[in-house]
């Protein structure tokens, strides 16, 4: 395997393990407090749906001329890593609130208690939320999975990292019958922005015609330039926050005496 | 709002999110290489910069945006 292809394989596995913990929350809470049936249902009705996403983008990605397939799908890879950056790196310096599973759980599960009793077996509550729980969190996984996969023709082993990936979750689920509330998500969302970031960056340079030294090899310092630099960039803010905080507080200090 | 309309905000949504300038800036930075790679330039060192900057700049506005609010 290829330095790229373990790229592809760790971001989408990375990505896709995050979301399907996120989605996997909401189906315990409907499951749990409403129908175990009807949940999985929404789930599988969700799962065909992105399946049929990926089966009938990726081949018509797949067949663009390789340069116009690499600035589009590299600018907008580019485009979707910096947005998971940006937001790990806000949620790393308390400027956005951490994903709290348990908080998740206790909300969606109140709802699905509130929203009332159906009148037959087929649970539609539980079904709808499962499956546009699914989807949503699915729908990233299924972008990522399409212009990686797709840019490199390897489709099936960007499918297979998912499917890997959303295995892995719904046994831990099931065996920890819960949330799973101590998953690092954040540092996994920030692990994969730099990743998205990096390949975006290395394939729109080179479908805009430039050429990098080293050719492929060039990842190797790409990949860890950008981890680097938004490891700074969070230390940057959280330290500008921690002092300006520091000097609201002595503030207040000499005001109140 | 119409499906078409609704179905076009949400992919914009989707794809760019809540930070449309870090969106040009990256269409923008695409653009110079693609100028300098057609001049026969070398244009590989266009991104690195450009793909910092504009994440610092980002996080930039997002903490002074917090920050007013707070």
């Amino acid at each position: 395997m290829s330095a790229a292809e373990l790229g592809l394989a760790l971001s989408v596995f990375l990505a896709c393990a995050v979301e399907a913990v996120e989605a996997l929350t909401i189906v315990l809470a409907v499951g749990t407090t409403r129908s175990w049936s009807s949940a999985m249902s929404g789930v599988g009705a969700a799962v065909l749906a992105l399946a049929a996403i990926v089966a009938a983008l990726g081949p018509a990605l797949a067949s663009l001329p390789i340069d116009t397939l690499r600035v589009a799908v590299g600018g907008l890879l580019l485009i979707f890593g910096l947005q998971w950056l940006r937001k790990a790196i806000l949620r790393a310096a308390g400027l956005k609130a951490l994903h709290d599973e348990l908080e998740t759980f206790r909300e969606e599960a109140q709802a699905a208690r509130a929203a009332g009793a159906g009148r037959s077996s087929f649970d539609g509550y539980a079904f709808t939320i499962s499956f546009k729980g699914v989807l949503l969190e699915g729908l990233e996984v299924a972008f990522i999975v399409v212009t990686f996969g797709a840019n490199q023709h390897r489709v099936p082993l960007a499918s297979a990292a998912a499917g890997l990936a959303v295995l892995l979750v719904i046994a831990a689920g099931a065996a920890a019958r819960a949330p799973l509330a101590k998953v690092p998500e954040n540092t996994m969302k920030f692990a994969v922005g730099v990743m998205l970031s990096s390949f975006g960056m290395f394939w729109g340079a080179e479908g805009a015609g430039a050429s990098w030294p080293g050719g492929d090899g060039a990842l190797l310092a790409i990949v860890p330039g950008v981890l680097l630099s938004a490891v700074a960039i969070a230390w940057a803010v959280r330290r500008t926050l921690t002092a300006a905080l520091g000097a609201e507080a002595a503030r207040r200090t000499t005001a109140s005496t | 709002m119409t499906r078409a309309r609704a179905l076009l905000v949400g992919v914009w949504e989707f794809v760019v999110g809540d930070d449309w300038m870090t969106a040009v800036g990256v269409v923008l930075a695409l653009a110079l290489t693609a100028l300098l790679a057609s001049a026969a330039i070398s244009a590989w060192w266009v991104m690195p910069p450009a793909v910092v900057g504009l994440l610092a700049l980002s996080i930039n506005r997002a903490a002074r945006g917090a920050s007013g609010r707070g």
